[in-house]
């Protein structure tokens, strides 16, 4: 057959091996999670997420290709940040349950007794984080340590910020990880901040995947900004760590274009460095690039948009009215024995 | 029967309940190869293999965050503090992460967190700590700290097949000195929660635990053949839950308490104690309730100054003598 020039009409094939309706769905769950954060905002403003809303903007890719990598199918695990919503959207967490979790509901899934993305789910593989930074990072290990003991064939990816790099916890559960070649990924998504903090005075090293090498393990960086790239960083690592070769260092180059939480205007950070990265939004970049290469049309995209729209405007009227949990429901479950904590006696005095 | 000293008694708990159940799991700083700092582990990595024997890096951070993990999963971890001192490198894993977990996650944390503690060894202020008051404020511990050879296994198998998270505190004086006769075959589960009744008595009541409660024994004998005096001891066992009903019927029948323990008297679990009797028995008190606890100050190593400092024998009969009298 006589090689003849590929008609423009067929596009390249996609990178990693994925196919057009994989890049669709990485598509969707970074939409879906900023769409998501912005109901959030609304009900924010309206005084009905009762705590602090914690925004992704800018680093939906992140969080969405590294989790994508997994392989749930495996029973793949993963314990987000504060700022990896999107990881767990695409382990299976749902609208409806975060809506329900920020809004301190009776039904959210932790029933009203922790704040906004701290859940988890044990049968869909995510388990929610604590607020103190680098704790995970054993928990997972222990996790990973499960998975070897069991010789399963199961990955357990845990996620950090530059500023959890700095705890105590992150050190020692990295080590424990490494020196046990656990299968374990931990995946670092460095926004350039700590609450107010930037990461010049939170680290001496230049690029926080120089930290591997102290703990003899592969550092991988790329571009957080960039869903494929993140995916082709994180699949080799975690089918690196699925086959017995240990754990990986990534760490994931984006940017914090909100405040720490929703109160916090950001006063600290220069107006040029927003609006420049603001020119690099992930999704933006993903539009362009997958309708530009022929991987998806302007109106499967918009389908998808509609798609998520009406997802959220059923999950907010759903739960939007919905009760409180019930006082008396707080002393239940500290312990399994026993399984109620003691009513104060003030509480039961008559009259 | 076989005699069996207080921390051979620890081991047997630990190998019969590796034996019974796969799940269950040992890691810490040198417990595999060195059979750990005071050989309670000792045999185990030949006969459990390096899978269930971990030897862990210096982290107990890790160590406890890892055994969390695992528990999640379904395992059954016992992760041992080569020193129960070190524990508190692990705090926040224990009192945010792993006392949280069932009630703001509904997650299964079944794990032990044990080690030696306690002093009258010319440790120092870094190997001679009793850290129970600083768990037994955070909701989701629960702390047993086991003074006789049989609870010592008892309270180790109850801990390993509680569903919560146990910290089982062992005393490192009582390791070679007590000794027990121990029937073999016979499944000892010490219930956790409960309290036993070292010694009867009808005029006063010492309450204690772990290698106190010996004190507290001695100091007996000599109030009944020096004074006359019927002098009832109670073992607590488990600090948390606390067994207020052992408590409250003590004091309902000598109707004076002294309270005995190794740790410094500030914040130390004598105060508790003392509260939840004034609570439920305020009226059934002769006398105010009285603490025979450690001076409030870091423990120090010279045998004249740490005999100064922690209580004695003598310092529980004077304290009873006064109770008695009042």
């Amino acid at each position: 057959m006589t090689p003849t020039a590929v008609p423009s009409a067929v596009p390249a094939a996609p990178p990693h091996g994925l196919s057009r309706a994989q890049l669709h769905e990485l598509y969707y769950f970074m939409r879906l999670t900023r769409s998501l954060e912005e109901r959030l905002t609304n009900l924010y403003r309206q005084t009905k997420v009762i705590g602090g809303l914690f925004r992704s903007l800018g680093q939906e890719a992140d969080s969405v290709g590294s989790a994508y990598a997994l392989d749930r199918a495996k029973g793949d695990f993963l314990s987000p940040l504060i700022r990896n919503m999107g990881s767990m959207l695409v382990q299976g967490a749902t609208p409806l349950e975060i809506l329900r979790q920020y809004m301190a509901k009776a039904d959210s899934p932790t029933r009203g007794r922790e704040l906004n993305i701290h859940y988890g789910d044990l049968v869909r593989g995510f388990i929610g984080q604590i607020s103190h930074l680098g704790d995970m990072v054993p928990v997972m290990a222990g996790v990973a340590l499960s998975f070897k003991m069991r010789k399963q064939p199961r990955v357990a990816l845990v996620y950090v910020g530059d500023g959890a790099m700095s705890t105590g916890t992150f050190h020692e559960g990295i080590n424990f990880a490494a020196v046990q070649r656990l299968p374990m990924v931990i995946v670092c998504e460095n926004n350039g901040y700590a609450f107010s903090t930037p990461m010049h005075k939170q680290t001496a090293v230049a690029q926080l995947v120089d930290k591997a090498a102290a703990y003899g393990i592969p550092g991988v960086r790329a571009d957080g900004n960039d869903v494929l790239a993140v995916y082709g960083a994180t699949k080799p690592a975690v089918e690196h760590a699925r086959q017995g070769g240990g754990c990986t260092l990534i760490e994931l180059v984006t940017y914090r274009r909100k405040g720490h939480a929703e109160h916090d205007n950001q006063s600290y950070v220069p107006k040029e460095e927003l609006a420049a990265w603001e020119r690099k939004d992930p999704i933006d970049a993903c539009v362009r690039r997958f309708t530009g290469a022929g991987w998806a049309t302007a109106a499967e995209l918009a389908a998808i948009d509609d798609r998520i729209l009406k997802q959220l405007d059923e999950a907010v009227a759903l739960c939007e009215d919905e009760p409180m949990p019930e006082a008396l429901g707080a002393l239940d479950g500290v312990l399994a024995d026993p399984a109620r904590a003691e009513l104060e006696w003030y509480r039961r005095i008559d009259g | 029967m076989a005699e069996v000293t207080y921390l051979e008694a620890i081991r047997q708990g630990l190998q019969e309940e590796m034996r019974r159940d796969e799940n269950v799991f040992i890691l810490g700083e040198d417990v595999g190869a060195y059979g750990g700092a005071f050989k309670v582990t000792d045999g185990f990595l030949a006969e459990f293999g390096e899978r269930r024997v971990i030897d862990t890096p210096i982290s107990e951070a890790a160590i406890v965050g890892a055994a969390a993990g695992a528990a999640h999963m379904g395992l059954r971890p016992v992760a041992e503090m080569q020193f129960i001192d070190f524990i508190s490198c692990a705090y926040d894993m224990l009192t945010n992460y792993v006392a949280t977990a069932r009630y703001r996650a509904g997650l299964p944390t079944p794990m032990v967190v044990r080690g030696p503690s306690g002093g009258y060894v010319r440790g120092g202020p870094f190997h001679s700590q009793n850290p129970e008051a600083a768990f037994l404020h955070t909701p989701g511990l629960k702390i047993v700290c086991p003074a006789t050879a049989r609870d010592a296994k008892g309270l180790i198998k109850s801990a390993i097949r509680d569903d919560d998270p146990v910290l089982y505190f062992e005393h490192k004086y009582l390791y070679r000195r007590i000794k027990e006769e121990l029937p073999e075959g016979e499944e000892i589960l010490t219930p956790i929660g409960k309290a036993r009744l070292a010694r009867e008595g009808k005029d006063l009541t010492i309450i204690s635990w772990s290698a106190m409660v010996y004190k507290a024994l001695e100091a007996a004998e000599r109030l009944e053949k020096e004074d006359g005096l019927s002098v009832e001891v109670l073992d607590l066992r488990t600090l948390l839950p606390m067994d207020d009903e052992a408590i409250i019927a003590s004091v309902r029948k000598t109707n004076r308490v002294l309270i005995a323990h190794e740790d410094t008297r500030t914040g130390g679990v004598a105060g508790e104690i003392t509260a939840r009797i004034n609570d439920q028995a305020f009226e059934w008190l002769d006398a105010p309730v009285k603490r025979v606890a450690a001076h409030d100050v870091p423990l120090p190593y010279a045998p004249t100054l740490e005999d100064f400092v922690l209580p004695q024998t003598d310092d529980l009969v004077l304290a009873a003598r006064w109770l008695a009298a009042y």
